[in-house]
């Protein structure tokens, strides 16, 4: 299929994150991510729990938008730290910034009593870090997201998981799914090495907007392709109205 | 004697004092106080510590000038990531900030609520939480293993407001939307409570399963009839955030004329000219 759109197979790339994770919430920011989410569940890993962003859990195949929900579970905020603090999670987060470690900033840039840019504040990414999975959608890969080292540590990386035991202990990151490429952490010091590439994005590209060293293969795989089945979910029952291209640019 | 426990908005304000801790509910932009954070506004009040799940009532008190300090996890619109008006208070340097993990804020206001000295928990470790909050400290497990883990100090509060779906004159409560959120702690890790409310209703006529009857009496020492008091905010199911009208607060917060225009419409009014506005 040579129609396959980037967007495309970003979703494809954020819902493998999700692969053989079995009964665990699934949950996702940004558009991208929460097709992953909800392609992963209608596919390969029909286990995974999928929530509104509200305070419902969802049982059926949601378009993106759609309020028709077959509800199966209640999980007010409250409840998703029993959820987050049990371990049975595996979240998808943005990043403003991220090192190689994959430590992640989306408090502030700049000085903490002033800031130069102000931006949400940590939420609660230093304690989904430390107590369940987390992956990471980045939507712009650039050398101001991938930076030598973060402003402000939100989300935890494997080199400060290492020097605390407590902190390392249910710590784990799995992916980092760009709109260029996939990067995972099995290298011997979990740095992050390039797993992958986009379709029609080349090594060069990757690596200039990457501001560090990543570990790779002389030949990076390409990215897979969905499935003629996976594209059907994605462009006919779960984004129908082409929501995801908002995100990506072709 | 019958329990009357109706109040005023002056009456809430009444209370706050110069330097006060003010616990604010609601999460983000959903059913925020917003009638009582508009009457604080508009009060004499200053150098306030405000604790919120933060959205556009961090912002607005930013903007009046009323805050010393904020406790966060995040400040957001929802719908609209950023919170102009925290963004701007932030990047002057105007105000301080303790900013911490949302899991430890819940943490911090059960350990208020419990009157124990800490509560312990992972949220916060390897982070830099723990450099921007120098105050915070670890605690050795006196069990097995000997686990070091944060230990969250009570997030304990001189005043909490929320706002409910439907309250009685007696100071029961009750929320009718899918999340009370962390409404109930705050009140409980607060010495004065106020609950403003879209309706008083009788106490025999409270509808909807008994579980949304989450806050008692021994927890209020105030409630305040104030019906679209969340507005613009969103406090289902009585109503949705007023997404047409959080964009112009958003518009109106980029420029200095705008934003008197804006106050002198929507801030500096009573509470009838409010809602008469924004119908």
């Amino acid at each position: 299929m040579s129609d396959i759109t980037r967007d495309e197979y970003c979703v494809i790339a954020c819902a493998e994150a999700w692969r053989d994770d079995g009964a665990v919430l699934a949950s996702a920011f940004g558009f991208i991510p929460t097709l992953g989410a909800r392609l992963a569940r209608a596919t390969f890993s029909p286990e995974l729990l999928i929530s509104d962003g509200e305070a419902y859990l969802v049982a059926n195949d949601l378009p993106l938008g759609s309020h028709q929900k077959v509800v199966e579970g209640w999980l007010p905020f409250r409840s998703v730290f029993d959820v987050v603090w049990s371990g049975r999670r595996h979240v998808m987060m943005g990043a403003v910034q991220l090192d190689r470690f994959g430590n992640q900033n989306i408090s502030m840039i700049g000085k903490h009593d002033k800031p130069k840019a102000q931006m949400i504040g940590v939420r609660g990414a230093p304690g989904n870090t430390v107590n369940h999975a987390t992956s990471y959608w980045v939507q712009n890969h650039s050398t101001r997201a991938f930076v030598a080292s973060v402003d402000m540590v939100s989300g935890v990386g494997f080199d400060r998981a290492r020097a605390n035991p407590a902190a390392g202990r249910f710590h784990g990151l799995r992916r980092v799914v760009t709109n260029l490429c996939v990067f995972d952490f099995s290298t011997a010091d979990h740095a992050m090495r390039l797993r992958s590439i986009h379709p029609g994005v080349e090594l060069d590209e990757v690596l200039a907007n990457t501001g560090f060293e990543v570990e790779h293969v002389p030949n990076v795989p390409e990215t897979r392709a969905p499935t003629v089945e996976e594209l059907r979910l994605i462009r006919e029952v779960l984004d129908p109205n082409d929501v995801r291209k908002s995100e990506v640019k072709p | 004697m019958s329990i009357d426990l109706r109040a005023t908005r002056d009456d809430v304000v009444a209370e706050l004092r110069d330097g006060m801790t003010i616990g604010i509910g609601g999460w983000g932009s959903r059913r925020k106080p917003m009638s009582l954070v508009r009457a604080i506004c508009r009060s004499g009040v200053r150098d306030l510590t405000v604790v919120s799940y933060g959205g556009p009532d961090v912002g607005l008190l930013c903007a009046a000038g009323k805050v010393k300090r904020v406790v966060f996890g995040f400040v957001t619109l929802d719908s609209i990531p950023l919170e102009p008006h925290f963004r701007r208070a932030r990047e002057s340097g105007s105000i301080e900030a303790t900013e911490m993990d949302e899991g430890m804020f819940y943490l911090g206001l059960l350990a208020a609520a419990w009157r124990v000295p800490f509560l312990p928990t992972r949220a916060g470790l390897g982070s830099d939480v723990m450099l921007v909050n120098p105050s915070l400290r670890t605690v050795r497990s006196p069990y097995e293993g000997g686990e070091e883990v944060v230990a969250v100090p009570p997030l304990s509060l001189d005043v909490a407001i929320v706002h409910m779906n439907r309250a009685d004159t007696r100071g029961n409560a009750q929320f009718l939307g899918p999340d009370i959120y962390f409404d109930d702690l705050f009140l409980q890790a607060a010495s004065k409570r106020f609950v403003s409310c879209e309706r008083l209703v009788e106490t025999g006529e409270f509808e909807g399963p008994v579980q949304t009857l989450r806050i008692n009496r021994s927890m209020v020492d105030g409630v305040v009839e104030a019906p679209r008091g969340a507005h613009f905010t969103s406090c289902e199911p009585d109503y949705g955030r007023d997404e047409a009208f959080q964009t112009s607060y958003v518009k109106a917060a980029g420029d200095e004329d705008a934003w008197a225009a804006f106050r002198a419409r929507y801030i500096d009014v009573d509470e009838a000219a409010y809602q008469e506005a924004t119908r």
